[in-house]
């Protein structure tokens, strides 16, 4: 699980192009868009895609994506749990 | 009224420099767009994360209004630009993408005027947008459409030129028509400075 | 300043090839969406509007062509030739061409694509045309997201007023593709049902292909019965997200506001509203907005994007053609697709084809980047 969880932060970081943040910067539970990392609605649809390409895990309804990608706990176990 | 026009500053970015009002800003021995780019945002201490989101040819427009636009305070700015390869740097990026996992971030940027949004968040400007396709320089038409601006009083200032990116070849020229200014603004100014920073 | 009009004009467009084929079929409340399986734009079924291939050659070889074009230069080809000749001008240093378009020529990025890639160049789609016609003077293709259409009419308007044309044609047309129907897919947008701007059932947008012009003049005599004059224009940046529209309309309130300020009217005096309504969440919400900011959440509105989808850099043109045809026929048309408002504001929406007596209305169009159009049209009649 913190391997993964590692694995997360470093993936956010590079597929989002966040060039000013490193991997120790991302705390575990800090939430991902709004106040914390100040991600936007792109940075979640290429969330979405990441879900989809690294781990095969197709969101039905978009809007499922707000509670998964809160933070970086919430987006390991839901992966950790739909993981093909 | 042409002549009542003014070029009141402008900019280069060419073969990883940039120039202000013909003087040397910034330039560096890179390897490719993206790290002049990188190290220019550092030299500059930009402190805009956004900026590493954008494609490359928002990055060039963005890196070369910023000097025109940092100490602005006409915010009635419209914003006026041409070039020629429109975004089909980015646009091949999403073709080679998109039978897999084509990716939201880069298909945003398929539209050769994101560059301007990007300008108009970065400076708060709610002005006048507009982002023509040319084979080439095209002083006339963008001296006429910034005149029009000006004359019906849409925009106080005008931000126009020509930003190109393709295969890591870039080629920016900015300038800020105004009421006032060293430079008249006239096709033979415009001319000259296009092609000497 | 000379006053500027909007005069004769062509929808290409699968009801057929003339803006009347379109007319008639909208004033019946008729949709040209159709449900389509074609796994070469995207694997799952998706509803589009487009004129077959077969038709659009058919029309095209009239023209006589002595070489080969792209299906997106025979669409803007046929439109323009309708509108050409039937505006009857001779193709001086003062008369203008200006394309709208997106993506142009996008499609030759394909593998399969017999031509060159070159042609992916906005400004060679820009020559292409203009040597087809013979126009003197070069090509200005603007491409500005999804307010091309409606901007490319205020551009018309503005080189005529700094004298640089007395006459500009303006045709706008992009392609169905896979390029745009992946991008969008990707952004959750597309609507796998037909469209339903501003109802609360609305799901996302369909994409659809048309090309349509217009003759955009000062010549009080080069008018047609549904001619308008351009009363006011204007063009906003919300200057806060390059794709999420703006939660207080920002950009969008602004154009309408400083389009009205060019013109003696009040909203109150604005007889119908052409809106934007790809109906996506964000995009129908941010209009219902800047509409009730403006003041104009009474004066009737649709959205034409349930009888064509949202056909991108034509769709501002294409709707202020229908717009014109409207005034004319006194006759609102419905907002096709809509049943229940699901929007947080207020919103007079067209719900059946209904006569009223019409003098002006307002085009409005918002795109990615960030960009908003908005512009005012009188009717006028001809020769006067």
């Amino acid at each position: 699980m913190s391997d993964l969880k590692q694995e997360l932060k470093e993936k956010i970081i590079e597929q989002l192009n966040l060039e000013d943040v490193s991997v120790a910067e991302i705390g575990d539970t800090d939430q991902l868009f709004g106040e914390g990392l100040g991600l936007d609605s792109i940075d979640a649809l290429e969330l979405i895609v990441m879900l989809d390409k690294d781990y095969g895990i197709k969101l039905a309804d978009p809007k499922e994506g707000r509670k998964i990608f809160e933070s970086v706990d919430t987006m390991a176990t839901y992966i950790e749990a739909n993981r093909a | 009224m042409a002549n009542d026009y003014f070029i009141q500053a402008y900019s280069h970015i060419r073969n990883n420099q940039i120039w202000h009002n013909g003087e040397s800003i910034f330039t560096a021995d890179s390897a490719d767009f993206s790290s002049f780019m990188k190290a220019a945002y550092k030299h500059f201490a930009l402190d805009y994360g956004k900026f590493f989101k954008m494609d490359s040819l928002s990055k060039l427009a963005f890196m070369a209004s910023n000097p025109l636009l940092n100490d602005e305070p006409e915010k009635n700015t419209a914003l006026v630009m041409t070039n020629k390869a429109g975004s089909l740097d980015t646009d091949r990026k999403h073709q080679t993408t998109m039978n897999d996992y084509p990716s939201p971030a880069v298909f945003v940027y398929t539209l050769p005027n994101i560059c301007l949004g990007e300008i108009s968040i970065k400076h708060q400007l709610y002005s006048e947008n507009a982002f023509f396709v040319f084979d080439s320089f095209n002083p006339s038409t963008l001296h006429d459409y910034a005149n029009a601006l000006l004359d019906s009083k849409k925009a106080e200032k005008v931000l126009c030129g020509w930003v190109d990116f393709e295969h890591q070849k870039h080629d920016a020229f900015l300038y800020i028509v105004s009421k006032s200014g060293t430079f008249e603004h006239s096709l033979e100014t415009l001319n000259r400075l296009y092609q000497t920073p | 300043m000379d006053k500027v009009f909007l005069s004769y004009n062509n929808i290409v467009s699968a009801y057929g090839f003339d803006s009347l084929s379109a007319i008639s079929q909208i004033e019946n409340e008729v949709s040209s969406l159709k449900r389509t399986e074609d796994e070469r734009i995207l694997s799952d079924p998706f509803y589009t509007s487009r004129p077959t291939d077969t038709i659009v050659s058919e029309a095209f070889e009239l023209l006589q062509p002595t070489k080969k074009y792209t299906r997106l230069e025979k669409l803007l080809a046929i439109s323009l030739a309708s509108t050409i000749r039937q505006s009857n001008i001779a193709l001086t240093n003062r008369v203008g061409l200006i394309i709208s378009t997106t993506k142009g020529n996008i499609d030759v990025l394909e593998r399969a694509n017999p031509f060159p890639e070159e042609r992916a160049y906005l400004s060679e789609l820009g020559t292409q045309i203009k040597s087809f016609f013979q126009f003197e003077n070069d090509a200005v293709v603007l491409s500005n997201a999804c307010v091309s259409g409606v901007l490319a009419v205020a551009v018309a308007k503005r080189f005529i007023d700094q004298g640089r044309y007395d006459h500009v044609f303006v045709a706008g047309g992009d392609l169905v593709t896979k390029f745009i129907l992946s991008g969008f897919n990707a952004f959750q947008a597309l609507s796998k049902e037909p469209c339903r701007p501003y109802c609360k059932t609305r799901s996302g947008i369909n994409i659809g292909e048309v090309a349509a012009s217009v003759l955009v003049t000062n010549d009080p005599n080069k008018l047609t019965k549904e001619s308008v004059e351009v009363l006011g224009e204007a063009s906003c940046n919300d200057a806060n997200h390059i794709s999420g529209p703006s939660r207080t309309g920002e950009g969008l309130h602004r154009s309408i506001q400083l389009a009205m300020a060019q013109t003696k009217l009040s909203a109150s005096e604005i007889d119908y509203v052409s809106g934007h309504g790809t109906a996506t969440q964000f995009n129908d919400e941010m209009e219902a907005i800047a509409f009730n900011r403006s003041g104009l959440q009474d004066t009737p509105m649709n959205s034409l994007k349930g009888y064509f989808g949202h056909t991108l850099g034509a769709s501002g043109l294409l709707e202020t053609i229908i717009g014109m045809h409207s005034l004319h026929r006194n006759t609102l048309f419905t907002n096709l697709g809509f049943q229940e408002l699901g929007v947080s504001e207020p919103l007079n929406i067209i719900q059946r084809t209904t006569s009223e007596k019409l003098s002006t209305f307002l085009k409005t169009a918002s795109g990615f980047g960030g960009c908003n159009t908005a512009a005012l049209f009188k009717k006028v009649t001809a020769n006067g």
